[in-house]
């Protein structure tokens, strides 16, 4: 359905986005996650026809539609793009904006479609109601629905709930993969959130600096990151640094452990690997003990941070407990690492 | 009218006040209850068909006219870059330092039949008297002209705004939805900046109402020369204020059309937080034409006015600037300076009543107090001469009873009157400018400063006065350039041989003394620059924010 081919984007000399391939299947919901200033938000706007590529093609439905200095115009791309702040007319009232994109359709099927729309958000009764009189989630399903009234090839969304209440987003971010889906629509969100992210997404990719670092699951890139950057971004955990042994094994403070992935390193090479909070299990028989340093209780797991207490380390690791497993800070405990995914960084 | 919820000293204190402000304008409509039927007679047979239609067309027209030159103005500023932009940006403002009657002088002296216009043309083609057309300056078309002019910077200003805050994200979405330019423009950029056009149009449209000088010297009967000929043709002072009500009546309609526009422009802005799209690059002759185009408004409102002046001014500055002159300067500055201390204490004291007070009664009577700008200067001033005269008279009866003496027309003779007309039609000025500055001064500021247990006099010298002062100050200019630039109201309450430089203006030009007028004149616009660059630095500053 979309696909980027090797797009860079640039402003004024300054390129923003580079080396971008990406690739998005009918009907599948997908999401460009970053922090602020990655470029993935460019991406977006290129996507929809607001900003030109420097360099590689956009294609829609196996159609170019951006190459360098040549752009179709927004108008014939048939996508639909919900922003940040809505952009609601603040003039026209609910069924107005909605019916905004809906000029081909005669004016029953118009009103037809607006009513369609917004039994699919629960926003009956609303049609007549204007912009500046409805919450900040039901402006935001507004805008969603306007967009996807002309039922678009591609949906694209902004940062669609950053406008809200925390405690709103992920449960409008299920609402809305809901809707998408009972609509069939392929879309691309942007987004800085991993949770949002994770609760949409079928597929996700995590920008960096400008460059798409990983595009795939939230569990693959969760459990196997391809880089730091990206086992930075995602999740909590940290980095522990080890060495290369012979046989291809690893030391560590945490014991030694056999390198599984195809990549090779030299023997004595200082590497990092990654620890989830979930690779850490308590076990008060352990050999390998840690001293508490930080807590926060968060209902039904606590948070711990731990100092290894072997002489040589003065590493940390993270850990989420089961509640019950209440310890005081400075006090000591055995903990036993079970790793699923051994994840290795040359340092 | 007052409603005192509770009796505290603020609801006392600033309901005097009020009720000497709001005395003028009920009088006004009080003196309905006294019908004149006579004199109505005689001005329904004569003169009154002139006086509405000429009145409304003359509103109408300006009111058109400042959206055609404004609009299209602040359309171009906003969204493109072109060679000077930022230049005319603050420049178009400038023709509002032009008051109308001035205006309407300089281009008299410049059309008319011994003009250097017509003299070069008639020299150029051997032209004589009464062989060719010339469009007439001295009529009504030629008042619109004048009025527009120099009004249309209201619509510009408002019109910039909205045109600039359109988000870009509401364009962006209007071509995902597959609208056409055209489109875009009609179906969405206007109708989202009518309530600020509108507006823009509506106060241009209540100036041209309350407008006495051109009309006057350009020999056109509207409802405010119609006022004055009432008042000092027929000595008719009630059917004068009964024509000032009807006069009111169409004001309020305008003020109704405002009131509507303000409210919209609050819900159209509501939650935009995008920045607006990058201004369109325009290079070369296309450049430079939009320039062309934006300059000619400038050029006609202001430039070529003050040219002249200035030519006019360096033939006769010699025989002018004399010991006459240096009071007339003295008077206006005294009078001007006197009128912005007294309105501006009265919203300082009006902006710390409504922020003590939450009582509903003493914010609407504060409001419904500010609405004086709307009111044409010949309105107010007739009010307030007819209730000053009869509490003289009470006076004198009172104090020649009592102590056998009569100070004379201590209130309707003296400068009070001019100091209280004036306070009714610039209080909002200089509300707006205390209520902005209020804003920033946030009540948690002051309870944190009261959490460190400064006293409230601390508070006031070291959070409010260095919070209020930028606003205090531009309240107190344009309190001063506009009594500087008042011209009906002054002409009927200016105490016997008290002259200011608007009165003098007027004078020497009505009575076709077009190059005397020069002087006076320059200095009007000259001392009424300086709140429009003033103003146009402020908002450079806050939109650089």
């Amino acid at each position: 359905m979309l696909r980027l081919t090797d797009v860079a984007i640039g402003y004024d000399s300054q390129t923003v986005v580079d080396n971008l391939d990406l690739h998005l299947e009918a009907g599948q919901i997908g999401c460009l996650l970053g922090a602020s200033g990655c470029g993935k938000t460019s991406i977006l706007r290129a996507i929809a026809g607001f900003q030109e590529v420097t360099c590689g093609q956009i294609s829609l439905r196996s159609n170019v539609v951006s190459e360098p200095n040549t752009m179709l115009a927004a108008q014939k791309r048939n996508i639909g793009v919900v922003f940040q702040d809505y952009a609601l007319f603040p003039h026209m009232t609910v069924a107005q904006n909605i019916a905004f994109g809906l000029h081909r359709l005669s004016k029953d099927e118009r009103q037809q479609r607006v009513r369609e729309l917004l039994n699919l958000v629960g926003l009956n009764g609303l049609e007549e109601r204007y912009p500046h009189g409805l919450s900040g989630g039901q402006q935001q399903r507004v805008a969603l629905v306007r967009a996807m009234a002309p039922k678009p090839d591609l949906l694209l969304l902004d940062e669609p709930f950053s406008s809200l209440d925390s405690e709103l987003r992920e449960a409008l971010a299920i609402e809305l993969r809901s809707i998408l889906k009972h609509e069939n629509t392929t879309a691309l969100l942007v987004t800085h959130d991993q949770y949002e992210a994770f609760a949409m997404a079928d597929v996700i990719g995590v920008m960096h600096q400008g460059k798409l670092m990983q595009w795939a699951d939230a569990y693959t890139l969760y459990h196997q990151p391809n880089s730091k950057a990206v086992a930075n971004f995602i999740g909590e955990g940290v980095l522990l640094s080890g060495k290369v042994a012979e046989h291809k094994q690893i030391d560590c403070a945490l014991g030694t452990f056999n390198q599984t992935n195809q990549r090779t390193y030299s023997v004595g090479q200082s590497v990092s690997f990654l620890i989830r909070p979930d690779d850490i299990i308590l076990d008060p028989s352990s050999a390998i003990r840690a001293k508490v340093i930080d807590k926060a209780f968060r209902g039904s797991h606590i948070w711990y941070r731990l100092q290894l207490l072997s002489p040589d380390t003065q590493q940390q690791v993270i850990c989420l407990a089961p509640s019950h497993h209440n310890y005081a800070i400075h006090e000591s405990l055995g903990i036993r690492l079970d790793l699923k995914h051994l994840i290795v960084f040359a340092d | 009218m007052t409603k005192f919820s509770r009796c505290n000293p603020w609801s006392l204190g600033v309901g005097l006040i009020c009720l000497v402000l709001i005395a003028p304008i009920v009088l006004i409509f009080a003196s309905l209850a006294l019908p004149q039927y006579e004199v109505w007679q005689h001005l329904a047979e004569t003169v009154l068909a002139d006086y509405v239609t000429n009145s409304l067309l003359l509103a109408f027209g300006v009111g058109v006219l400042v959206v055609l030159i404004g609009g299209p103005l602040a359309w171009a500023v906003a969204r493109y870059e072109f060679v000077g932009r930022s230049h005319i940006q603050w420049l178009a403002l400038l023709p509002l330092a032009m008051p109308a009657y001035i205006i309407a002088y300089c281009y008299t002296g410049l059309l008319d039949f011994a003009g250097p216009v017509q003299s070069a043309l008639r020299a150029s083609f051997g032209w004589k008297y009464g062989e060719y057309y010339f469009p007439e300056i001295r009529s009504l078309s030629g008042a619109v002209l004048m009025l527009s002019l120099v009004l249309y910077p209201y619509v510009y200003m408002l019109a910039k705004t909205a045109f600039s805050e359109l988000p870009s994200s509401m364009e962006e979405t209007a071509k995902s939805l597959g609208c056409s330019t055209s489109q875009f423009i009609f179906k969405l950029v206007l109708p989202i900046a009518r309530p600020a056009i509108l507006m823009g149009a509506a106060l241009a449209m209540m100036e041209a109402f309350a407008d006495y000088g051109t009309v006057q010297y350009f020999g056109i009967s509207t409802f405010t020369t119609g006022v004055f000929r009432t008042w000092f043709g027929l000595g008719n002072g009630i059917a004068a204020a009964q024509l000032a009500a009807m006069l009111t009546t169409f004001v309020m309609l305008l003020l109704i059309l405002e009131f509507y526009s303000r409210r919209k422009i609050k819900y159209y802005s509501q939650g935009q937080k995008r920045g607006p799209r990058p201004r369109t690059q325009l290079r070369g002759a296309r450049g430079i034409l939009v320039a062309g185009l934006c300059l000619l408004p400038i050029i006609l409102g202001f430039m070529i006015p003050v040219g002249q002046l200035l030519y006019w001014s360096i033939h006769t500055y010699s025989a002018q600037l004399d010991a006459a002159f240096v009071s007339l300067v003295w008077n206006s500055f005294y009078l001007a300076a006197i009128t912005a201390l007294v309105v501006v204490s009265l919203a300082v004291l009006f902006a710390y009543a409504k922020r003590l007070n939450t009582s509903r009664g003493i914010h609407a009577v504060i409001n419904t107090v500010s609405l004086g700008y709307a009111l044409p200067g010949t309105v107010i001033a007739i009010g307030a001469m007819l209730i000053l005269t009869q509490l003289d008279i009470y006076l004198n009866d009172l104090t020649e009873a009592w102590f056998n003496f009569t100070p004379g027309l201590v209130l309707s003779g003296t400068l009070f009157a001019l100091v209280l007309v004036y306070s009714i039609r610039f209080l909002a000025v200089a509300m707006h400018n205390l209520d902005t500055g209020m804003a920033r001064v946030k009540p948690s500021l002051d309870e944190a400063a009261k959490s460190f247990g400064v006293s409230a006099w601390h508070i006031i010298r070291t959070i409010h006065i260095p919070l209020l002062k930028t606003s205090i100050f531009s309240a107190c200019l344009l309190v001063f350039v506009d009594v500087l630039k008042e011209l009906p109201a002054t002409l009927i309450l200016r105490p016997f041989n008290f002259n200011t430089l608007a009165v003098r203006t007027f004078e020497l030009a009505s009575d076709e003394r077009l190059m005397e007028a020069a002087i006076p004149a320059l200095a009007i616009v000259l001392v009424g620059i300086v709140p429009v660059v003033f103003l146009s630095r402020m908002t450079d500053k806050q939109n650089s924010r």
